[in-house]
């Protein structure tokens, strides 16, 4: 049975096939690097998921008057949590790592977006089209 | 200074980078692309030299260790990809200045040098940083300046050629960063020494060893694609053929070199050489395809017109070596494919670079085009010569090096049909660089029309290459005996 409890990845994982089946199946070569964003997209998600732990609140350390350390001012902290951790009371936070990594794929695939994009309308240039049917007909012609 | 060495090999080709671009004059911008690749091998060497001497350096980034910051480790395997790829650019910068002018419109010299050094720092990025997350980015930043320098070939098809590896780049790209991020949660670490101690311990445990082995498909595969193993290789014949000269020699030389590295790092350090051939059977998978790579693509080469596009098929057929040597899985075998992988360094860079001459005179590299150029241009020609007998690997040369390793590694395993197929390679790579030769010495001109010698701007850093083939053929103790000790390091790290 499906498990709904993992729904993200699942979401996950639909996107990344639908940008992947645009990518492969797509002549045109704008709808190309539209697939080619989804699926790296979808990586995202994946990681942004990966972070997440539930009921985790940001990772900012909070202040408090008499430990000096988090004690659940930030509100979502679950309660045996709390219990447990009674000398200093610990916030529980999502890991903040994927999120940074991602911002780094975010640049990156800004980067070969735009790339791809200049790369297009060069093309469209000198072919006079972005139907990659069309291009190789010109090509073979040549 | 030399303290802060491995992180300056990196970031004065990153930082010269822009002022290159903002200069945008075409002179200064070389200057500078020449300053920064020569610095880089300098330190390169450098760094090849302690760590022969002393042995592993790491370097913590900003100061902070390992696990938080990101730390460069370089061991003997990486200071030398380091050294072959810094080497081959610094001499690519050389020739460049002259091809690049010939075979580029003025006001992009300034862009193409930027996109150059970008290049080389990213490649270098890659070869000396021991966190699997800054592979990735090291990555992004070679592929896409090499996106952009294919670009600006003359032909219009270097424009379709370019989107073809970006998209075929960026999904194998995108394949690394899912492996990266399955090994990330499995062990919360991107470290590579890191990785290397925790996943033993997870796949021991039986425990979610699912996702390693995921995400080890995933890596493999992404690594595959970049580094143009047989099925995986469609976007490199078309971008080898249309880039700028200077672009095909040096990328020819580098890129997938580069990546090979990685896919020894991740095979061997992070994995684990128990994991990759004990349970994924990985010598399994990777011998056929080598094999097949060797056999089809020499086969499609012999069928080339265009030589830049023979000469690219080829690249296919050895990058099929380098695999073969590592899918041996034993420190013979490890050592074939990393001599191979310097010898076939040196000689693709030299052909490319030879070719890159015929174009400035001719115009073009198509072989019927090439009659009679053995007399007019006789140390082009030569030079060709040269870096086609280490392609069919004749003794005193690069190629008959590797193949002796290789054959050695094969027969240490009694694999008497890998031995034969690695001789019919060989004599493939005969009859295409015949073919080439016949048409330039034994065929006249039809039209008397005045060819004169390449310049020496280009001569000199092609036979330099040439120099090397057969200076490292004769002396071949240098290189094996780094290739062999690296060889034993990457398959020691599992004790």
């Amino acid at each position: 049975m499906i498990s709904f409890s993992l729904f993200n990845y699942w979401a996950v994982i639909v996107l990344m096939m639908v940008g992947f089946y645009t990518l492969i199946s797509r002549d045109n070569l704008v709808k190309k690097l539209i697939g080619l964003n989804i699926f790296q997209t979808s990586v995202i998600m994946m990681y942004v998921s990966f972070g997440k732990i539930s009921g985790g609140t940001a990772p900012i350390l909070v202040e408090s008057g008499d430990h000096g350390v988090g004690d659940g001012h930030g509100g979502q902290i679950t309660e045996d949590v709390a219990h447990s951790m009674v000398e200093s009371a610990e916030v529980l936070y999502s890991n903040p790592i994927p999120h940074v990594l991602m911002l780094t794929a975010i640049v990156v695939g800004v980067a070969t977006l735009a790339l791809g994009l200049s790369l297009v309308v060069r093309i469209n240039e000198a072919y006079g089209t972005i139907e990659e049917d069309e291009i190789v007909r010109q090509d073979n012609a040549a | 200074m030399s303290q802060n060495l491995p992180v300056l090999l990196v970031v004065v080709p990153m930082m010269l980078a822009p002022i290159a671009a903002l200069i945008n004059r075409s002179g200064p911008a070389w200057l500078i692309a020449t300053t920064g690749t020569w610095f880089a091998f300098g330190a390169a060497v450098q760094l090849l030299r302690r760590v022969m001497a002393e042995g592993v350096i790491v370097y913590s980034l900003g100061g902070w260790a390992a696990p938080i910051g990101i730390e460069y480790r370089i061991d003997v395997v990486s200071a030398f990809v380091a050294l072959i790829v810094s080497a081959i650019a610094a001499v690519g910068v050389l020739y460049a200045r002259t091809s690049v002018a010939s075979e580029i419109e003025e006001d992009r010299h300034a862009l193409f040098y930027a996109a150059f050094l970008l290049n080389v720092c990213g490649l270098l990025g890659i070869t000396i940083t021991g966190d699997v997350f800054n592979v990735f980015v090291f990555l992004e930043v070679s592929s896409l300046s090499a996106y952009a320098m294919i670009a600006l070939g003359q032909d219009r098809r270097a424009l379709t050629s370019a989107f073809q590896y970006l998209i075929m780049g960026s999904v194998g790209a995108t394949f690394i960063v899912i492996g990266i991020g399955l090994l990330f949660v499995m062990t919360g670490t991107l470290g590579m020494a890191d990785l290397a101690e925790r996943i033993p311990a997870i796949l021991a445990s039986g425990e979610g060893d699912r996702t390693i082995v995921v995400a080890f498909i995933f890596l493999t595969v992404g690594v595959t694609l970049k580094l143009a193993l047989f099925p995986l290789h469609l976007w490199l014949p078309n971008a080898y053929t249309y880039a700028p000269s200077a672009v095909t020699g040096y990328m020819a030389a580098t890129s997938t070199k580069v990546s090979v590295y990685l896919l020894l790092r991740f095979f061997f350090t992070v994995f684990g050489e128990e994991f990759s051939f004990g349970r994924m059977q990985l010598d399994k998978i990777l011998m056929p395809l080598a094999l097949v790579s060797i056999l089809a693509m020499s086969l499609v080469a012999i069928y080339q017109s265009n030589v830049k596009r023979l000469l690219a098929f080829s690249s296919v057929a050895q990058i099929g070596y380098m695999i073969l040597g590592i899918s041996f899985g034993s420190v013979v075998g490890v050592a074939a494919g990393i001599i191979h992988l310097f010898n076939h360094a040196v000689m693709k860079g030299a052909l490319f670079m030879a070719m890159g001459c015929v174009m400035y005179r001719i115009g073009s590299v198509r072989i019927e085009d090439m009659k009679g150029l053995g007399k007019t241009m006789p140390w082009t020609m030569a030079a060709f010569v040269g870096g086609g007998l280490s392609m069919i690997g004749v003794p005193m040369t690069v190629g008959f090096v590797s193949k002796w390793y290789l054959v050695q590694a094969a027969l240490a395993e009694g694999n008497w049909v890998v031995a034969a197929i690695v001789m019919v390679g060989s004599l493939m790579a005969l009859i295409y660089i015949w073919k080439v030769i016949e048409v330039a010495y034994f065929q006249r001109r039809e039209h008397d029309d005045q060819i004169d010698e390449a310049p020496l701007t280009l001569l000199i850093p092609t036979w330099a290459l040439v120099a090397a083939s057969f200076w490292f053929g004769i002396d071949a103790g240098t290189t094996s005996d780094v290739a062999i000790s690296a060889a034993e390091s990457l398959l020691g790290m599992m004790q």
